[in-house]
Order: structure tokens, then sequence, then C-alpha cells
């Protein structure tokens, strides 16, 4: 009996753990109306204003729609705006909403949701910023009408409300937008083309969104944000998965769908799979920043900036960032390369040949003696330590002292707001990068602004730059606004803010049954099917 | 033995008033911003004084430690700098998964070591007995990510046979909740169940050669018998002993094999929270780790008391 017993059981044994091996593939869940997709960053917070994290940015365009919205010629369209017009004078712009705007508890979209909204973003957003100071009212005629009341002519208005990256003016329901502007909101309702499900939020796991049926897209074909957005699954299910590892192999078994960036080493990994795509589908790309502390020793001293131009090598610096060229290219410029501002103008000493002699010449003339210089890494972020590594021996090539301090991110970007000396934890470089579109132009590029105590970390004081910025932000065409751009470029490779690295993609990866995939520098979840 | 819990209960308090203060102190003086994380790579040193203001992290010492403790014996461990939401949501969200996975190896791996542990003592210096020593020091040796790449490799990359990542609670089905455990238990366990298999051959070694295991072979009791009824039993204390420290290894175990198969349980809120300081989290989460180690201690001392009729509270 008890044999009888022990061989039953191991007979059980057997077969249950056949059946749990061999059960339908549960872990290839994914129905045909749901796109999983794993996200460049964990979603943490869900205000988009509140937060400039690309992430949350992402999130806002899911959720919520914009007036306007910039196409893939870098014009803003409309896109909840369905007819505007401006005065003569310029200073007296009005909108009419397109019909059948809804939010997602089901309420028109009114002017008043709009006035409002606009009223937040530009108490947080930069460009906002400008725009406030040249705005006299805005008012609302009806439910669907509302204008902008100008002191003084903006010709970057319809840019600024259809900005394209963070802060993007989003339009949020008036009870929302009212929230103070340093105040998270917690209410995630808009009138995009998805809705959130808060419900089944777990930060650092998965964010889900589904179909808004009340949604009425535009009827032009999509141009980055522009255009109908026609939602065409059922649910989108962003699932944050940190290790790289466990990702690419995620989804080589067909668990995910779609990696929006993967390491450049892990692309060969990917492209054995006859059954995934990667692909570059951010025609921007970013842009590498090496970025001095202007107000400490020794790089408060122009000649000190300036020699780095001759011996700061993008060829290098890329390849240790981003490995294969198809992944790279040079960018002799302060603007993105390949948009309407980007020339080589100035841009000699960091194109030219290396000249280590040229750049020895201006440390001596700038008087360096051999003081430290502290450069900040950190080794959790590749495209950070890819640039700190290549950079801090080209330096210690031409005789400057450096000292290369490695931290986590978390650490770096505390550190670098001390204006202290380094021996009071302060430090004189860090490495970053920014998303093409933040550098397409001098109102949006923030490193290449020179406003002292108020500019970003660094602290450059250029009133030159300053001057003819706000030149360019009244430029009223584009050859005028090159020109400008043109001459902003020149004088920044004198000043040199910072020095520019280099221009990289970071690739995407997706199942091949995914289709409709939008080229864009941003991520849009709309017009992709799933077969 | 009721008030010998009592007081065991009661001696925790300072227990984890320590640990409250040691975990609090030790935040504040590490480096790093929340309010810089949160501002973003756009910010400007203004943006990151105004948030910094705003979350309360530029109060003094024992004012914020003063506030947290007030809210902590309140029950309320806080909000997520970052999320906005409840620090006790975000844990509850969490437990399951980690909860799930941490009993899972816990019985695979009791399962497998003591009994190999018991056979390895009784067959030693055999090939069986090297053989089991083998995969202990293998199992020591090799790190649980390393072992968990190449378990996702084998069985869920190359043979398709168990998922990659995630977690699927128990009420979407037995099935697919037990298959997302199956890898992540056996990357995380093995090294847990090294350490019994060699405590439970050690300790069985030492038993078998005592006065009453001859005694009952000469007899004449079944193999079986002597050793789960009288080794077994008498060894029991060690190993129970360090299946308890070993719950130890296994919340540390638990943060990288969570990350790897990325379980959205505890380990990998602890981890997202001390990238970004999410200062509040931290703290919630480190005081129910010490909460749960005192417990599981308090556990293993009650069961010496049935393990071993000598030992009495």
């Amino acid at each position: 009996m008890r044999k009888v017993s022990t061989r039953v059981l191991r007979v059980a044994a057997a077969v249950a753990l056949a059946a749990l091996v061999a059960a339908p593939a549960a872990h290839a869940q994914s129905s045909g109306k749901t796109i999983k997709f794993i996200p460049e960053a964990d979603l943490r917070s869900l205000d988009p204003i509140w937060t400039t994290a690309y992430i949350t940015r992402n999130h806002g365009y899911m959720v919520y729609d914009t007036l306007f919205a910039l196409d893939e010629h870098f014009k803003p369209q409309p896109q909840m705006v369905d007819t505007w017009k401006v005065s003569d004078d310029k200073l007296t712009y009005t909108f009419t909403l397109r019909d059948k705007l809804k939010f997602h508890d089901g309420q028109p979209v009114r002017s008043a949701d709009c006035i409002a909204s606009l009223e937040r973003w530009m108490k947080r957003d930069a460009l906002g910023q400008a725009l406030a100071q040249s705005v006299g009212e805005m008012k609302a005629q009806d439910d669907k009408t509302f204008s902008i009341v100008l002191k003084k002519p903006f010709p970057l208005l319809l840019d600024a409300i259809g900005k394209l990256s963070s802060n993007v003016p989003f339009i949020m329901p008036e009870r929302v937008a009212k929230t103070d502007a340093n105040t998270q909101i917690t209410d995630p309702t808009g009138s995009g083309p998805f809705k959130f499900v808060k419900e089944e939020w777990v930060p650092g796991n998965k964010a889900v969104y589904v179909k808004n049926p009340d949604y009425v897209p535009r009827s032009e074909p999509p141009s980055w944000a522009s255009g109908g957005k026609v939602v065409k699954v059922d649910r989108v299910e962003w699932l944050y998965i940190p290790d790289a590892a466990t990702a690419a192999a995620a989804i080589n078994a067909g668990e995910v769908d779609w990696w929006q960036q993967l390491p450049p080493d892990l692309v060969p990994l990917l492209q054995k799979n006859k059954d995934v795509a990667v692909a570059n589908v951010d025609p921007l790309g970013s842009l590498g920043v090496a970025r001095f502390n202007h107000l400490q020793p020794p790089f408060n001293k122009e000649k000190m900036r300036q020699a780095l131009l001759y011996v700061v090598d993008q060829k290098d610096v890329m390849t240790a960032l981003a490995g294969d060229e198809k992944n790279w290219r040079t960018c002799y410029s302060y603007y993105t390369c390949g948009t309407p501002m980007a020339s080589e103008a100035g841009a000699a000493p960091l194109k030219g040949k290396r000249d280590p002699a040229k750049a020895k010449a201006l440390l001596k003339e700038a008087g360096y003696n051999g003081e430290r210089i502290v450069l900040m890494t950190a080794t959790d972020q590749p495209i950070v330590n890819s640039q700190a590594q290549v950079v801090a021996e080209e330096l210690r090539q031409i005789g400057l002292n450096v000292d290369l301090q490695a931290m986590d991110w978390g650490t770096l970007i505390t550190r670098r707001t001390v204006k202290d000396p380094i021996d009071k934890n302060g430090w004189s470089m860090f490495f970053t990068w920014l998303v093409g579109p933040d550098m397409i132009n001098p109102a949006l590029n923030f490193p290449l602004r020179g406003n002292g105590e108020k500019a970003w970390f660094g602290w450059p004081t250029d009133e030159k730059l300053e001057a003819m910025r706000a030149q360019w932000m009244e430029a009223t065409d584009l050859e005028a606004q090159k020109k400008v751009a043109a001459d902003i470029q020149e004088e920044a490779f004198t000043s040199v803010p910072f020095v520019p690295t280099g221009q990289f993609i970071i690739p995407t990866a997706y199942r091949k049954g995914l289709h409709g995939v939008i080229v864009a520098p941003v991520v849009f979840l709309w017009n992709v099917e799933k077969e | 033995m009721f008030a010998y819990i009592i007081r065991r209960l009661v001696a925790t308090i300072p227990v984890m008033g320590v640990v409250a203060i040691f975990v609090f102190s030790l935040l504040y003086i590490a480096p790093g911003d929340p309010a810089a994380v949160i501002a973003g790579d756009l910010a400007t040193s203004d943006d990151i004084a105004r948030i910094h203001a705003q979350l309360g992290l530029d109060e003094p010492f024992l004012l914020r430690f003063g506030h947290w403790l007030w809210g902590v014996l309140h029950g309320d461990l806080g909000t997520s700098i970052f999320t906005n939401l409840p620090v006790t949501q975000l844990i509850g969200q969490r437990l399951e998964p980690t909860i799930a996975l941490t009993l899972t190896t816990l019985v695979v791996t009791i399962t497998f070591a003591v009994p190999l542990g018991v056979i390895a003592a009784w067959k030693v210096g055999t090939w069986i007995d090297r053989s089991v020593m083998l995969v202990a020091v293998l199992g020591f040796s090799v790190p649980s990510f390393v072992l968990a790449y190449v378990l996702i490799l084998v069985f869920s990359v190359e043979l398709d046979l168990l998922p990659v990542q995630g977690y699927v609670s128990i009420r979407e089905g037995f099935v697919p909740f037990i298959q997302h455990l199956i890898l992540p238990s056996i990357a995380l366990g093995l090294i847990y169940g090294a350490l019994i298999a060699r405590i439970t051959r050690a300790s069985m070694l030492d038993v078998l050669s005592q006065d009453y295991i001859r005694t009952a072979q000469a007899k004449g009791l079944a193999n079986n018998d002597v050793l789960i009824r009288h080794a077994l039993k008498n060894a029991a204390v060690p190993i129970v002993t360090v299946i308890g420290i070993g719950l130890a290894l296994l919340i540390s175990g638990v943060i990288v094999t969570e990350t790897v198969f990325a379980i959205p349980g505890i380990g990998r809120l602890t981890v997202d929270a001390i990238l970004r300081r999410d200062y509040p989290i931290i703290q919630g989460v480190i005081l129910l780790f010490s909460a749960a180690y005192v417990l599981v201690n308090l556990l293993v001392d009650i069961s010496y008391t049935l393990l071993d009729p000598r030992v009495r509270y």
C-alpha cells in the first residue's frame, strides 16, 4: 500500500510538472489588441507641468491633447483648435476649438479649460514664462472660442503653445489646471486619445492606458505630434523593466511588443531575431553636452574653455557612447543638426583637426598652473559615463590635472547644484545629454543661455548671448531667425557655455507584428496597430 | 511561554526604534537630493531650491524626524515624494509578489536541501556525498543574478517553457502564478539551499555519531526510521536556526532577483526608491524588513520548544 502511494505520488508530481510547463503559454499573454511597451523610464509623476521628466511628457501625450502640435517640418499645426486668426497688429490671437472635444469624464472641453491650462503652464515652462511677459489677457468669448491678447507682439506664440517637448502645454480640465503650479496634480483626466487607468498603476512596474472611445481624431495623417491620433489598439501597457538583459530576453521571447530604448551593445543580439525589428524612429536623436562650471576656476576663464574645443574629439566620444557609426554623427553646432537653425558658423575649433598644441597654448594664456579639475561622472548612466571617460583622457593628454569622480546619477544631479569651489564639494565639469527637440533653437536651448546665476547648472554669464536670444525671439521670418541663430553660435564658440560632444540615436526594437510606428522625436502610441 | 512571547514582542519596540533612528540618520547624511531628481534635467538651481523647500527637506533634522516618527506611530509611513501616493499603499501593492516569491523559494529549497543534506550525511564519504557537496559549493559560488540570466536564456528564450519576467497574481490562476515564480525561486533559492544542505549534513553527521543512534540501529530499526525519527529530529534545532537566519539572505537576494525578473515586489521598490532618493519609501521598507526579521527570529525561537522538549521559556 505504501509503495503504491509513493508511486501514485510520483506519477502525480510528474504529471503536474508536465502540465505546468506545457500549460498554454501564460507568459505570452499579449492579446491582439494590447501593446506591451517597455518605456525609457519609470512613470513616477503624472503631472507634465510639475516635472520636465520626458517619461511624464510621454504620459502627457497619451492622455492629453494640445491646442497646436509640431509637425515634421517644424511647423506648429492646429490640433484641438479648429480655426484661428490673428489681428493685423499681431496682438490678438483668437482660437476656436474643434467640435466634440470631450474630457475622459464626459465633460466638453471649454475655453475656460484651455485658459486655465495655459496659465498653469506659463508659470513653469521657460518659453511659457517668456510668453507670459507679453500676454495682456486671455479671455473666453464663449465655450469654444477664446483669445490671447498681447501687450507686445510675440512671433513665437504658436510655436510656444505647440511646443513638442517638456513642458508641453497640455490641456486639462479647469478644476485640475487650477492646481498650484508647484503642486502635483493627482487627477489624470485629459481629453487625449488614451485614458489612464489609475487603479492599475503600480509605480516602478506598470502603467496602463485604454483607448478613449470618445476621442475624435483629426483627418490629417499623423506627422510628429500633429495630425490624426487614431488609436488602433484597445489597451497599452507600459512595463518598466529596468534590467536591459531581461528586457532583451522579454522581447526576444515575445512577451513584450516594443522596447523603446535599447543599449547599443544589445543591438546585435536583437538583430539576430527575425521577428524583431531594430530601428531608428527618432529623427533628431540626442546631443551630448560637456558642461563647465563658469563660476569657479579654472573654467571661469574663457581661454580655458576654448582650449577644450581643440581636444574634444566627437568621433571618439560618440564611438564610446553609441558604438556603430549608424547610431551617431558628428554635430559641430550648438543646435540639433538636421534642424533649420543648425549650422557650422564659428565651429572651426571643434570641427578642425585636433590640435593639442593650440590647446596647450590657450591653457598657458589662461594661466593654468596644474589646478585640480573635478569631472563628475555617473556610472549608472552609460551615456554620461562614456563621455566622461573619453573626455577625461583627452584632457589628461594636454596636461590637465583631472580628478574623475564616479558617483550615481542621483548624487551627480544634486552635486551639480553646488556653486562652491571644488574643495567644498564643488565641481568643474559634468556630462549629460539632451533630446534633439530641446536644442533646436535659441529659445528652447537652455544650456546656451548666459543669464548667470539664473542659468542652467554651470551658470555662464554672457550678456551678448542673452541680447541675441531676445533678438531671435523677435525675428519674424525664418531667414532672419537663421541669421541671428548663426550669430549666437559664433558667440557661443567664443564664450563656450558647453562643448557639444556629438549627436546620437538610441535605437528602438519592436516585434514585426507591430505596424505604423510614428517616426518622431517623441514616442507616440497612436497609429500603431498589432497583427 | 505566553509571557515569553509578550516579553519578546515588547523587546522589539526598542529594536525598531534604533532601526528607525539609524535609517533616518543615514538617509539624512547620504548624498543626493530628491528635489534634484524630481526637477529633471531641465531645471535650474532655483527650481530645485523651491522643490526642496516645498518637500520640507530644508527643515532641521529633529523636526523632520519628529514628523516622521509621529506619523509612524499613527500608522502613517508618509507619502512618496515622487508618486504622491501613500507609502503604505505602495508597500501594499508590492507585498504579495515578495511574499509569494519568498514562500515559494522557502518551500522549494527546504524540500530539496534538507533531504539532500540528510542523504549526504548518511552516505558520507561516498560519491553521493561528494556530489551533494559539489552542488552546495556551486550554489554558494554562483551569484544569483548570473544564475538568473542563465535560467532565462535556457528555459525562456531557447526552450520557451517559462516566462522571462513579471508576476501574475494567484487570483489570476495558479498555473500562470507558479510559472512566473519557478525561475526566480531557483535563482534566489540556490544559495539558500546550499546553506541549508551543508548545515543539515554537518548537523546530521554530529547526531549520527551519537550512541543512541547506534543503539537504535542495533535494535534493528529501519534506516528511514533511524534517519528521520531519531537523527533528523535531534539535528533539527541548528537547521531551523539556519533557515531563520537564511531569511535575511533571502531578503537581500529578493532585491536582486526581483530586479532581474522584473517582479514588482518590495525589493524593486527599495532599489528604485534608493536610486531616486525617495526617503519615505526607503524608511518604510527598512522598518518593514526589520520587523519581519525580528518576527522570524521569534518564530524560530518558539519552534525550538516544539523540536526539543528540553527547551522551555
